[in-house]
């Protein structure tokens, strides 16, 4: 800090008026392993690739679906640490607003918080933005809802989406199946449909995660054993 | 003589059949010298939750608007009203804060939540929440108004009924106390209407 030519911005503004820190940290986004979400009628389901760099890593011991609070949980596109450092952040403003209002906090204003804190990043001295796109999935008072937030900051609300290396495949595919009244089993099957267009090598419930939040509003990632069900079903 | 007891107040509310009733004294003193006798306690911080606070006067009103400030921003950033168990939560929080020098009031919260389910509660200076089904108390005539209360309440009273009932209540008992008086404030609230009144009482 102080007197090092470096410590100013790294945000700083271009002549074209973009912020190219966040161009990059979005093409950091786009090479990531490919995760999408889905929003029911009757709840939400979010999924990812699970692709491990060797087979001797403990897969068991990966968990890219995270929970945020209870019926909240989130999954990523990106850098892995930048994931966990936001998902800690996260949880304390989930369990803050908690504390103060005795109530759970909507998805909404969690997401709002989150995306407060990836643009804070954006505009502060000798940082770097967050190299991950956020898919939150929760079910709260206001039903079922699927948001993305970007590591600018902006976030989103969609009715299914899709990141990472393979999103343009992803979302064309999304758009094709999606139906308003789908339910939550229907959005299970599609996403997995959808994590299979662009898969390299042969899909199983040990190299994808998938984690799904009903009307009872408890957030669950699946056990191997159900992602076998449901492969089993889509095939 | 103790600094709650400065100004002089008296607060109660109670719950009804899907309505609640809140009411509070009008005087405003410095000790024994009475200073106005149309002093507000009771204020409205949405349609459907009112909070009456009693003990120091100046606490009273900087209390109000801190909850106030507070919960419109709230309604702006959540888009809807809080919940009166939500907004008891953020005042007892709020009064925690000021553990070692708190403010000098004893908020009643009342409040009508989901379903129209009426909702009381009251809580000392420091935020220590005391959830009631019947009725809620606080001020320098406290003590009378648990006894009037406790003989003249019984539940599931229509509003036209709740207010006589807490009105006698409430005048039977400022009677008792010197420092309090000069009249009441009542506010009854149904999903529909919210009722205020004045009370002529001894103006003494």
């Amino acid at each position: 800090m102080g007197d090092s030519q470096y410590s100013f911005s790294l945000t700083t503004f271009s002549p074209s008026g973009k912020l190219v820190q966040i161009e990059h940290a979005l093409t950091a986004v786009g090479s990531g392993q490919t995760s999408l979400g889905i929003k029911a009628s009757n709840g939400v389901v979010i999924a990812t690739e699970k692709k491990l760099p060797s087979i001797l890593v403990d897969e068991a011991s990966v968990q890219k679906i995270q929970h945020l609070t209870p019926n909240i949980g989130v999954v990523y596109s990106g850098m892995g640490p930048d994931f966990r450092v936001l998902v800690r952040k996260s949880r304390k403003q989930a369990e803050q607003y908690n504390r103060l209002y005795k109530e759970p906090i909507p998805v909404t204003q969690l997401v709002r918080e989150t995306a407060t804190v990836m643009q804070e990043f954006t505009q502060s001295g000798g940082v770097r933005p967050f190299g991950v796109s956020l898919l939150v999935a929760g079910y709260d008072d206001k039903g079922p809802q699927l948001y993305q937030v970007d590591p600018s900051g902006s976030y989103f609300s969609w009715k299914a989406s899709a990141m990472g290396k393979n999103v343009s495949n992803a979302k064309t595919f999304l758009e094709k199946r999606y139906t308003e009244d789908m339910e939550l089993d229907d959005a299970i099957h599609t996403a997995i449909l959808t994590l299979k267009e662009g898969f390299e090598g042969e899909i199983s419930s040990k190299n994808i995660e998938i984690g799904k939040i009903g009307a009872d509003k408890i957030f669950r990632v699946l056990t191997p054993a159900e992602i076998d069900d449901y492969l089993a079903e889509v095939e | 003589m103790s600094i709650f007891e400065y100004n002089g107040s008296a607060v109660v509310a109670m719950v009804g059949k899907n309505c609640f009733a809140i009411a509070s004294d009008r005087r405003l003193g410095v000790q024994l010298q009475t200073i106005a006798t149309d002093f507000k306690r009771i204020s409205k911080i949405h349609d459907r939750v009112f909070i009456g606070l009693s003990g120091l006067a100046t606490d009273v009103q900087t209390l109000y608007q801190r909850l106030v400030f507070r919960h419109k921003l709230y309604q702006l950033r959540e888009e809807r009203d809080m919940k009166p168990e939500t907004f008891a939560s953020l005042v007892s929080a709020i009064l925690y804060e000021k553990r070692f020098g708190p403010y000098l009031c004893q908020p009643v919260i009342a409040g009508l939540g989901e379903d129209d389910k009426p909702f009381i509660c009251t809580m000392d200076s420091i935020g220590a929440k005391e959830l009631a089904k019947d009725f809620v108390v606080s001020g320098t005539a406290s003590e009378s108004l648990y006894g009037a209360c406790e003989a003249m309440y019984k539940p599931d009273m229509e509003a036209e009924e709740l207010f006589e009932t807490i009105s006698q209540a409430l005048l039977s008992s400022v009677d008792r106390d010197c420092l309090s008086g000069w009249g009441g404030h009542v506010y009854v609230v149904t999903p529909t209407e919210i009722k205020e009144r004045i009370l002529k009482g001894r103006m003494d």
